[in-house]
């Protein structure tokens, strides 16, 4: 990322609450990309005899990552919100090891915002969760 | 015909179903996590989430985050189907009150799938939301959940999600 990439990003964090206090980090956006890392942590937890932690803390990082990358875009939406989120959930992401969800915002109309987002944890070739979501633009520049 | 005992008195009825309830809820650290508890008439589930500055998405609005509503549906639908399956042995006496440590508790679904559906933006207020168990197979479960904050009809956020029993011997 560049500085003024990478300030934005952290300005994006820092303005959600949700995210600042799950610990997300983002490592990416740009270009209607982002990739942002949720640390493990056992307050997650949906399954104490296993420690996996609740597809709803991934729903959340997938949420929040789509909402990046359609901020990213150039498109230039002031706002945006959920319109509809679907998230397959694939396997149980591995206790003790950070999930990372990567979306795309695959294509835009003047009112709308497409995505689609992947989560995964060290194993990065076999997802934990997959998910497509719509997104609201608001403000935008066009 | 067989005669009948006298029905349980109301308090040992009421006081095992919210033992079994509050195990189900303690084995979720998540649920603690995002504050969310459950109000129970009879068999009737609601869950409750209280507004928390933390939960917030969109601090412009300000609104609740869609994350945390989706998983706010989740776990009510999640917890509404355990409630099913636990139901007929709670009822019985089959389930040892005693016993009801979240680790002794039949396991709960696996989440396969969940899509919601945003309708509003979910407000700096308490949301509740009742979940549907539409589908319980062997296998496989289909769920319906609402959400809702001021006004019962006015729902903010609907989801429907599929989940994978628990196998009988784990």
């Amino acid at each position: 990322m560049d500085e003024a990439g990478a300030e934005r990003a952290r300005q994006f964090i820092r303005a959600i609450p949700q995210a600042r206090a799950l610990g997300m980090r983002i490592l990416s956006m740009a270009a209607g990309r982002a990739e942002i890392e949720m640390p493990y942590d056992p307050s997650l937890v949906g399954d104490p005899a296993t420690g996996v932690i609740h597809g709803g803390a991934v729903s959340t990082l997938m949420d929040t990552c789509g909402g990046a990358a359609v901020l990213s875009h150039p498109a230039g939406a002031g706002g945006t919100a959920t319109l509809s989120l679907r998230i397959d959930y694939m396997r149980a992401a591995t206790p003790g090891q950070p999930v990372r969800a990567r979306a795309e915002c695959y294509h835009v109309t003047r009112t709308v915002a497409f995505v689609r987002a992947v989560a995964h944890d060290d194993d990065a070739e076999n997802p934990v969760a997959a998910a497509t979501g719509t997104f609201t633009l608001e403000g935008a520049a066009s | 015909m067989t005669p009948r005992g006298r029905p349980e008195p109301v308090q040992v009825v009421k006081q095992r179903r919210d033992a079994v309830l509050a195990a189900m809820v303690a084995g979720l650290p998540y649920l603690r996590r995002l504050g969310v508890r459950f109000d129970r008439r009879g068999d009737e589930l609601t869950a409750v989430l209280p507004f928390d500055e933390a939960l917030i998405g969109n601090p412009f609005l300000p609104a609740l985050h869609g994350g945390v509503t989706a998983a706010f549906l989740e776990v009510a639908a999640l917890i509404e189907l355990g409630w099913v399956l636990v139901w007929e042995d709670m009822e019985a006496g089959r389930l040892d009150p005693a016993a009801l440590t979240p680790e002794a508790m039949p396991r709960l679904p696996k989440t396969i799938d969940f899509t919601v559906d945003y309708l509003r933006p979910g407000l700096p207020r308490d949301a509740y939301a009742r979940a549907r168990v539409n589908r319980s197979g062997r296998r496989y479960a289909s769920v319906h959940v609402e959400a809702w904050q001021d006004n019962r009809s006015r729902l903010f956020a609907q989801a429907t999600g599929h989940f994978l029993m628990p196998s009988k011997d784990g």
